[in-house]
């Protein structure tokens, strides 16, 4: 026992010493490959990616229906085509539609996060007079977090219009898209803000109302800026979710975005290479979203264990 | 606002120097508790605390860790509302109901044990805060009477600092001087040297004894028995919700006459902290 450890052992310094072996003579050589913890993490990493990805080109290049699924999805004529968008063809453009389904995303990301700061702060302050909204800030955070966004849309984008009212009936479909992805994450963005508030420590709410400032005031100096610092990166993931629940809108039949212009493309053409073309485009926007707050929350947790604490 | 016997006086939301002299003049105290009772639920941490305080007098509330000390200094800055009792300032009732508490506080300086310096403003700013938002004074006057309190302690080039940069002592001494700025009537110390290295300590306690040379009231709960019997123009010993015992420092430390206080006092010589 002892004396195969020692072998064992002795087999792995002679493998140091010849320097990097080929990935494979680490498989036989047993127990020796432990000592080399570091570089057989990477071996194996590296030899399951190129197993996994392997898998699954088989089973796409193999598979019974591969060969329509390609045409189907994967039509780089149609692709084209669609990104493009042609006149005369009745085909509207997927990269057109990205471009309005980003200028909704950005308006509506402005007015939420106005709107939850609201909502947020009206459920905090404590002021009797102000009771009554703050229970209507509650009703409203169950009841926009509790009913669907695509209800919400239907909602205001059938609704509004059957009201025949002067101003509200008669907007357009961008306008009650925007309304209604206002309204649903608007709940979930003010319960965000709430628990970066309730993270700011009492002793702060304590250093700040005994120097007299008010709750109002407090709130807004010392609590809020600190708070805010904290929610950026849940905001941001909310915001990659907002980005691409966007394409619900289309839903009201406004030609607007890209998932509307797919659908015409598939139901004239019967391929869908077209949502193909806007899948890859949503990803182009939310994955480097997606690193972005990554990178947030890294720096987030390097400046906590530097042990600062400084939030500036 | 006011009742009675002090309609004639400014309300306390007015109260500036003027008033504190008068009251002065009258013979008020700067602040006087009457039968003080405060509950966190159904522990009783204050059970009848009388005491008043005169005008530039320093008061040190000793005793053990949970006697009521900080809690005491919470109902008179009323962060913590009392259950029964009366606190006077310059002989206004600020716990009878209606009371702008905000307008109270205004008058109040309070330094905690933890400093609670605001993380996301620099020194200055910290300082400022309150001048700008509460007094409404301009900012480059109260700029100007902020860097005249850092130039006193000591704190100048610490200005445009972020608190996270200072020393433990050096942020106690920005919370006391933001206290400073509001131009307080009185300063409650709450244990200001508890969370502090030991080496940090004399520096803070150096600022308060150039407060009480120059004639601040100031109501110190502290652990520090050398320094409350050097500062200190009373000391009251507090245990389970009441002060047992009270008097000139000399008294207190060497002569005291209740056996909780005698007991108190024998631990911490026992301690090597007198």
């Amino acid at each position: 026992m002892r004396g195969s450890r020692e072998g064992a052992y002795l087999d792995g310094q002679t493998l140091l010493a010849a320097g990097a072996p080929p990935p494979g003579s680490l498989g036989g050589s047993g127990k020796g490959s432990r000592l080399l913890g570091g570089k057989r993490a990477a071996t194996v990493s590296t030899a399951s990616t190129v197993v996994f990805i392997g898998v699954v080109v088989v089973l796409f290049v193999f598979a019974p229906g591969a060969a329509a699924v390609r045409h189907t999805f994967f039509n780089p004529q149609q692709m084209w085509q669609a990104f493009r968008g042609d006149p005369r063809l009745g085909l509207f453009s997927v990269g057109k539609g990205l471009i309005l389904n980003v200028e909704m995303f950005l308006i509506a990301e402005v007015l939420i996060l106005i709107w939850a700061l609201v909502i947020a702060v009206l459920r905090q302050l404590r002021n009797p007079v102000l009771f009554p909204f703050r229970m209507l800030a509650v009703f409203y955070t169950d009841v926009f977090r509790g009913v669907p966004l695509i209800i919400v849309i239907f909602a205001i984008g059938f609704g509004a219009p059957a009201l025949y009212l002067r101003v509200i009936s008669t907007q357009s479909d961008f306008v009650y898209g925007i309304a209604a992805l206002v309204l649903s994450y608007s709940a979930y963005v003010a319960e965000v803000y709430r628990a970066g508030i309730n993270s700011v420590h009492q002793s702060q709410v304590a250093a700040a109302r005994s120097l007299g400032l008010s709750q109002w005031k407090s709130l807004r100096f010392v609590v809020l800026p600190q708070a805010l610092r904290t929610v950026i990166p849940p905001l941001l993931n909310d915001f990659i979710s907002l980005q691409k629940d966007t394409a619900l809108v289309s839903t009201l039949g406004a030609v607007i975005e890209a998932n509307r212009a797919a659908q015409i493309d598939s139901s004239t053409l019967f391929v869908y290479s077209s949502y193909t073309v806007a899948a890859l485009l949503f990803l182009c926007i939310t994955i480097p979203l997606a690193r972005f707050t990554d990178h947030l929350i890294a720096r987030d947790v390097g400046r906590r264990m530097a042990g600062g604490g400084a939030i500036r | 606002m006011t009742g009675g016997d002090t309609s004639s006086m400014p309300t306390i939301a007015e109260a500036g120097e003027e008033t504190f002299a008068a009251a002065e003049a009258n013979g008020a105290p700067a602040v006087s508790l009457e039968g003080v009772h405060k509950s966190f639920g159904d522990l009783e941490v204050l059970r009848g605390i009388d005491l008043s305080v005169a005008p530039h007098e320093v008061i040190c509330l000793i005793g053990s860790s949970g006697s009521g000390k900080s809690t005491l200094l919470r109902c008179v800055n009323l962060l913590e509302p009392i259950n029964r009792g009366r606190i006077l300032l310059w002989g206004h009732d600020v716990t009878s109901p209606g009371v702008d508490e905000n307008a109270v506080r205004r008058h109040i300086g309070i330094v905690f044990q933890s400093f609670n310096l605001f993380p996301h403003m620099t020194v200055l700013r910290n300082i400022t805060l309150g001048p700008i938002r509460v007094l409404g004074v301009s900012r480059a006057e109260a700029e100007d009477c902020a860097r005249a309190l850092l130039e006193r302690f000591g704190l100048s080039e610490k200005q445009n600092d972020y608190p996270d940069r200072l020393s433990g002592g050096q942020q106690q001494r920005v919370a006391i001087v933001r206290a400073l700025a509001m131009q307080p009537g009185i300063m409650l110390l709450d244990e200001v040297t508890s969370a502090l290295d030991p080496e940090l300590v004399g520096e803070v306690l150096g600022v308060i004894g150039e407060l009480a040379s120059a004639g601040m009231t100031m109501l110190i709960a502290t652990h520090e028995m050398s320094f409350a019997r050097d500062i200190a123009d009373r000391v009251c010993f507090l245990d389970e919700g009441v002060i047992l015992e009270q008097g000139p420092p000399k008294q207190v430390f060497t002569s005291p006459v209740n056996l909780r206080t005698q007991q108190f006092l024998r631990r911490i010589v026992d301690a090597g902290r007198l």
